[in-house]
């Protein structure tokens, strides 16, 4: 394939694979809304005057309605397709423009999103974390469709101070990082949702109704920011140094994005403290992860957009 | 201290109530110390220096961008005393910047100290004893061998060995055996370097700032660079630095050449930046050839010179009104735009009668934008032409206050003027010359040149920076998944066997304790058999 044709396949692949998501976010939606909410206090008693295990309720159980789980497994073999297309349209992208396709940043988004997805994929391999389903393949639907209305720009290469190997390495570290910190700020909001109705005595409506217990999730987030905290780690502050040592001359300067990543590092660090801090256990972490996502957020979009400094080259 | 994980399992005994009555000094002293070396204090401060870096990324800094300071200032002018006085245009060099980061270290250093010394002592220790109630433990499980309980317990205890358990085997005084095990020491060990390498990059951060130098320099092509101060167009040295120590080498741009994409979408974008360089480490030591480039700088001795920009330098030559030579030679202009073009001024201060001064623009591919102002429409030199106001007067040289010497000022200077009394632009070709109203002299483009703007560097701590760092991930990476376990064992003699109690207890919540209980047991009972 010639590079037009390869960036116009690109293209294709990547509105093929946001409707694929749609369709997996769909599935996802039936299943949440099969799954009937039940209020606490309601037990089921069979004839027998026993306990019948209370029907729905969290989309991890075990004893669900077989036909509920069936549009989850759908949601979840569409999330795959989604994911080869993404995946495929990223790579076609770096092959029309003979180069890493992270060079702007609609590149970096539908980048991310790969990211994303497939962290989310490998921990549903371990864990029961299908509740994940709907938001995960919701927020990349969106992300897939601003980029492609507000961000595209046609492939082209890199300018100089892009032409390194630590652009692989320093990169792919941070979309890895994010990938990770986006399932980990997904988990920790439903944490949130769940915390609060737990609280409030209202866990078996709503939402909420869907979602595993609020320890289950605090536990599934932790280990989420745990593998995305150390390569945030090398990726901000060890790949970045170096690099920036070699293209500007001095390892740390405080450009804005420097500053934005440490921010975020800190919020992650300080999450990962509160964690075993007293009083801050619970909601004040969760805040605190939020909190270092939004500074992840602010550094790509703010930073990119509005920023300047010697990343500017980042953005559109 | 701010531990990754959480409290170690034997927590220390509750602080004394505080009586409210007057502290002594050192009372008061010892108070503040055991605050400031809190791990609550250290993530409150933590999160401050989080809050604290960033002003700096909202405000130009003078460190980083000095011209987006100076452009700021002049569009805040309401603003900008006030933030000067809070030094909001150096953020990372103010005194509350700083205290912040030294408080940081100085808490971290508070907790790591004792906590290092808790740690010496647990790891040398032997697995804790056994609870008197192994059934109260999160996970349990209790089973009948018929198998002898000394045989029974050096097997668990192999086994515990080889899952890398630390064991003891206690007997209590009625026969009952009692293993206990432990594993995960690593853990705390991984979360004390990674602290210790966090206050150790802290420490390379400020060796760098107080030992370094940084400055900045633009060589044209042919020029020669001497590295004493003077050379420098910026100099930023670290407070602790001499400028005796700078080391005495000098180079010479050979040749600078830049290559840009003619097509493509991206047209007129650079792909590559090469600048060949002939330098002497000393003025004795031969002559060497280098080439740098982007992402690839030249390191001489230990000070590095790094290629961050480039631009035009047109050549021209200015005539007094007497035809005298008044100015001659490349004259740098600042690129503006990713097309180059660039402005700059051009001072004659001998020009007679009156001195000259040219501003303007320098474009390298001269087109006629929609508004019929000229703009480049390419980077490369296609079709150069310079496209100047010229002035004349005084060009305020002798005052003796310092002049960049990429602006004029305009006080006491006139533009020359034509029939209809506007302002003169002159747009000259790359050979041509222009002779200037009434005789007052002229000006000839002769040729370009390309310079290097080059930022010659030397930051000590850069290798203890780096290797703290990596310590530090490796610390972390511990911290977050070594995880520590103990495992008891409650063996009693029975007629027929022993019956063994195992218990298991994680520092970490959510792993399958049970499960591996199970399985120990398991893999116990068919060893017996």
């Amino acid at each position: 394939m010639t590079r037009l044709q390869l960036a116009q396949f690109s293209n294709q692949a990547i509105m093929f694979a946001a409707i694929v998501y749609a369709l997996a976010m769909l599935a996802h939606i039936v299943e949440w809304a099969a799954t009937r909410s039940t209020a606490p206090g309601r037990i089921l008693v069979g004839p027998d005057g026993a306990e019948l295990p209370s029907a729905g309720s969290d989309l991890g159980g075990a004893e669900r309605p077989y036909r509920v789980d069936l549009w989850g497994r759908y949601g979840i073999a569409l999330t795959m397709v989604g994911l080869l297309l993404n995946a495929a349209g990223v790579l076609a992208r770096g092959l029309a423009a003979d180069r890493v396709p992270w060079g702007n940043m609609y590149e970096f988004t539908i980048t991310g999103c790969v990211a994303t997805v497939l962290t989310y994929l490998i921990m549903l391999r371990f864990q029961p974390i299908r509740w994940l389903g709907l938001p995960v393949t919701a927020l990349v639907v969106v992300l897939l469709m601003l980029a492609v209305l507000l961000l595209d720009v046609p492939a082209a290469p890199l300018v100089p101070a892009l032409h390194s190997y630590w652009l692989y390495i320093h990169v792919t570290a941070a979309m890895l990082a994010t990938g990770s910190f986006t399932v980990g700020a997904l988990a920790s909001v439903l944490f949130l949702v769940r915390n609060r109705a737990e609280r409030r005595g209202t866990a078996g409506t709503g939402i909420s109704a869907r979602l595993p217990e609020a320890d289950v999730i605090d536990t599934f987030a932790y280990r989420v920011h745990a593998f995305g905290f150390p390569v945030w780690t090398f990726a901000a502050l060890i790949a970045g140094p170096i690099w920036a040592r070699y293209a500007w001359g001095r390892y740390w300067g405080w450009d804005p994005k420097e500053v934005w990543a440490f921010v975020t590092w800190v919020a992650y660090a300080a999450y990962l403290h509160a964690r075993a801090t007293a009083g801050w256990r619970g909601k004040g972490a969760a805040i605190l992860a939020l909190v270092g996502f939004a500074a992840l957020l602010y550094n790509f979009v703010g930073i990119n957009l509005w920023g300047g400094g010697l990343h500017s080259y980042a953005g559109k | 201290m701010t531990d990754l994980a959480e409290a170690p399992l034997d927590s220390r005994p509750p602080e004394p109530e505080q009586t409210p009555r007057a502290l002594s000094p050192v009372e008061l002293a010892r108070w503040a110390w055991r605050q400031l070396t809190s791990m609550r204090t250290a993530l409150m401060l933590l999160m401050l220096l989080g809050l604290a870096v960033i002003p700096g990324s909202m405000v130009p800094q003078t460190r980083v961008d000095p011209n987006a300071v100076a452009n700021w200032q002049l569009l805040h002018p309401d603003l900008t005393p006030l933030f000067k006085r809070i030094g909001l245009f150096q953020v990372y060099g103010t005194p509350w910047f700083s205290a912040v980061y030294i408080l940081l270290m100085v808490s971290l250093i508070g907790c790591i100290l004792p906590r290092t010394r808790v740690y010496w002592r647990a790891a040398l220790a032997a697995p804790p004893k056994a609870p008197k109630n192994l059934a109260r433990l999160p996970a349990s499980l209790t089973s009948t061998l018929d198998v002898e309980a000394a045989d029974l317990a050096s097997r668990a205890r192999a086994q515990l060995i080889r899952q890398r358990f630390r064991t003891r085997v206690e007997e209590d005084s009625d026969g009952t055996i009692v293993v206990s095990a432990q594993r995960g020491y690593l853990r705390e060990a991984g979360n004390l370097i990674f602290h210790i390498s966090v206050a150790l990059v802290l420490v390379a951060f400020a060796v760098g700032n107080l030992f370094g130098f940084r400055g900045g320099a633009i060589v044209v092509d042919g020029q020669t660079f001497t590295n004493d101060v003077q050379s420098y167009d910026d100099f930023a040295p670290g407070t602790l630095f001499r400028d005796s120590q700078l080391e005495p080498f000098s180079f010479t741009l050979k040749d600078f050449s830049v290559k840009f994409l003619t097509s493509g979408p991206a047209m007129g974008q650079a792909s590559s930046f090469t600048g060949n360089l002939a330098y002497k480490a000393d003025p004795k030591a031969s002559e060497r050839d280098a080439t740098i480039q982007v992402n690839h700088p030249l390191a001489i001795g230990n000070t590095n010179v790094f290629l961050i920009g480039n631009g035009y330098a047109p050549v021209v030559t200015v005539r007094g009104g007497d035809g005298e030579v008044v100015y001659s030679g490349p004259t740098v202009f600042l690129p503006e735009n990713a097309s180059y073009a660039s402005v700059g001024v051009i001072k004659a201060p001998d020009a007679k009668p009156t001195q000259l001064g040219f501003e303007g623009e320098f474009l390298p591919t001269y087109a006629t934008g929609q508004d019929g102002q000229p703009v480049s429409a390419f980077p490369d030199l296609a079709a150069p032409a310079l496209s100047l106001t010229a002035y004349s007067g005084d060009l305020g040289l002798g005052s003796g206050v310092p002049q960049s010497v990429y602006s004029l000022n305009k006080s006491k200077l006139t533009p020359f003027t034509d029939a209809s009394g506007k302002p003169v632009t002159l747009t000259i070709g790359l050979g041509q010359t222009k002779k200037l109203p009434n005789g007052a002299g002229s000006i000839t483009f002769d040729s370009v040149k390309r310079y290097a703007r080059l930022q010659i560097s030397s930051t000590p701590g850069e290798p203890l920076a780096l290797g703290s760092v990596i310590l530090g991930l490796l610390g972390l990476v511990g911290s977050l998944y070594i995880r520590p376990r103990r495992i008891w064992l409650r063996i009693r003699r029975t007629s027929t066997g022993s019956q063994v109690e195992l218990a298991g207890l994680d520092r970490r919540e959510g792993r399958d304790l049970n499960h591996d209980l199970t399985k120990f047991l398991d893999t116990l009972t068919k060893a017996t058999r």
